[in-house]
């Protein structure tokens, strides 16, 4: 394998959109996804990077451009972070509504107001339900990895569907650390040529976009919802044959340490890697504690979530974003629905933390891990969830 | 694991000094991670860089709060801020300045080891400019060997191109010149 090179994280996800030989790139610069998008725009205008660079007015433009490309069946990348995917939201809809494989990297940020450009989950959140495959990463080398993935999935025909990376803004977009590069044979034996199941073709007319009557909307609908689903598998075999090639092995539901664990943490993205920190360090106070992470976020792996708690009495979920007014942080709402019917269902507590930048620290997951112990099934405390670190 | 705060002004390139001490590691087949206090940066600002270094993998994601070492590129934050908050009891702060390293630790009041360099008269006689990042980094490696200063030489000369000779000269000099006081 190639030796790991020191690199800002950013820097090598543009290098990756590159090495999958991209056809076609919109997208409108916004922090902190912002060296993605410049380095894309040098690779492109030095000619290391044949595709075409569109730098549109607007992440609504971006989105629109990466339609019309998508579907004229060139291989298109977009990039966004808060603010500009808000300003794409109608179009995120239509994306995965067309299946159209458009991949996305995501730099996660907070939403305003107030203005804030710092990390955390807000952003995706706000398209959950858009119809999009979402993936999480931890690490830089996770999020070099996950474009070739990326392509791969939405690409292939029985999926033909648009998947979103998301990686923390910051806290992973700025940081250099040691990222180990795949050979192009390696890129190319992963990620065949794009063959479109449809296509814009004035040859061999068809409708994309087209209206629908009642009578027709929710079949529809419900076409999109069973794709979506059906693309588990298919994002399963991905990972396997990524691993073969590179020896790193991926799955919908990760664990660590979960062999004996009364209590786990749920995380999503980077902070997974600040949790195994205070998980080593409550092992070796004797608590019996391991964590969970979500790769997969759409489609949701129900049955993978399910099997790896199966022994856990406690979950502490952390949030990275609010839903007001609802009953704490989406990952918590949806774990409690999935968990509902389950006959041994855990105990779950929610900490809505590292809102827009703010610092968690393994001492803060220890602080939550005794303060869950206390809280896990109280029926007496008014909220279901617990907005850590607020100073009041 | 060796964790290192970097103290500037924008402009002075502390977050550039984090980062070729993070590559130099890499370079060394060590695990590193180098990044900047994040923010709208503004020229002439406080500022901070975070660097740390291991031989195993890195999974924290957070800033550094108990560093083993502080690197301060501008003097006339010794005046404005703690640049010794959080420095373990055998960690050592490096700092530039035209004082003697007895006036700097009685100043400061400081019990760790004192690193002194004149970065800033290095930095004007080698480069002709006050930016002190290259310097200081040769006068943290002689305070500690985080990495082997040789390994510096290669992001060196792909940071900076045909003005890397002056800054290689600067660094090697802040390594050979740094005084160092228990």
């Amino acid at each position: 394998m190639n030796k790991k090179v020191g690199i800002e994280v950013s820097l090598a996800a543009a290098d990756a959109i590159k090495m999958a030989n991209v056809d076609l790139i919109a997208a409108y610069p916004i922090t902190p996804q912002t060296h993605i998008v410049e380095h894309l725009s040098e690779l492109v205008a030095n000619g290391e990077l044949d595709a075409e660079f569109i730098p549109v007015e607007s992440e609504h433009s971006a989105l629109s451009v990466c339609i019309g490309s998508s579907a004229a069946g060139a291989r298109t990348f977009t990039c966004t972070s808060s603010q500009g995917l808000a300003l794409m939201n109608e179009i995120v809809f239509i994306a995965a509504s067309l299946r159209l494989p458009i991949v996305m990297i995501l730099a996660n940020r907070s939403l305003s107001g107030p203005l804030s450009i710092w990390n955390d989950h807000t952003d995706v959140m706000s398209i959950r339900d858009s119809g999009w495959i979402q993936v999480f990463t931890e690490n830089g080398q996770e999020v070099f990895d996950h474009v070739f993935f990326a392509f791969r999935v939405a690409e292939n025909p029985k999926v033909s569907l648009p998947v979103i990376v998301n990686l923390d803004g910051f806290i992973l977009t700025h940081v250099i650390e040691p990222i180990q590069y795949w050979d192009q044979e390696a890129v190319d034996k992963y990620l065949p040529d794009f063959k479109p199941v449809n296509t814009l073709n004035p040859d061999a007319p068809v409708t994309m976009g087209a209206f629908a009557m009642p009578g027709i909307y929710t079949e529809a609908k419900k076409a999109q919802d069973e794709a979506l689903i059906k693309s588990k598998p298919e994002i399963i075999k991905a990972w396997k044959e990524m691993g073969k090639i590179i020896g790193r092995n991926y799955s919908p539901v990760e664990t660590n340490q979960i062999k004996g664990a009364e209590t786990v943490f749920l995380t999503m993205g980077s902070m997974g890697e600040t949790v195994s920190i205070a998980v080593d360090k409550l092992r070796a106070q004797g608590q019996k504690v391991g964590q969970v992470k979500i790769r997969l976020w759409r489609p949701f792996p129900v049955e993978e979530f399910r099997k790896a708690v199966r022994n856990v009495k406690n979950i502490i979920v952390i949030d990275r974003a609010l839903s007001f007014g609802g009953q704490g942080g989406p990952v918590a709402g949806e774990i409690r629905s999935v968990l509902y019917d389950e006959e041994n269902r855990p105990l779950i507590t929610n900490f809505i933390c590292g809102l827009a930048g703010r610092d968690v620290t393994t001492d803060n997951f220890i602080d939550m891990y005794e303060m869950s112990l206390k809280m896990a099934g109280d029926k007496s405390k008014e909220e279901d969830y617990v907005m850590y670190g607020v100073r009041e | 694991m060796i964790e290192i705060r970097f103290h500037g002004r924008g402009g002075q390139g502390a977050v550039t000094s984090a980062e070729l001490l993070a590559l130099a590691a890499i370079s060394e087949g060590k695990y590193a991670q180098a990044f900047p206090s994040f923010g709208p940066e503004r020229r002439g600002a406080p500022v901070v860089a975070f660097c740390r270094v291991d031989d195993h993998p890195i999974r924290l994601r957070t800033n550094i709060y108990s560093p083993d070492l502080v690197v301060v590129l501008d003097p006339s934050l010794l005046r404005l801020i703690n640049v010794a908050a959080g420095l373990k009891e055998n960690g050592v702060l490096i700092t530039n300045t035209k004082f003697t390293s007895e006036e700097i630790k009685e100043r400061l009041g400081i019990k760790q080891t004192l690193a002194t360099i004149n970065a800033n008269k290095i930095a004007l006689e080698e480069l002709g400019l006050p930016i002190t990042n290259t310097t200081m980094l040769g006068s943290l490696l002689n305070a500690r060997q985080v990495v082997h200063p040789d390994s510096l030489i290669g992001p060196l000369e792909k940071r900076f191109g045909r003005i890397a000779d002056k800054n290689i000269r600067a660094f090697r000099r802040a390594f050979a010149e740094t005084v160092i006081l228990n």
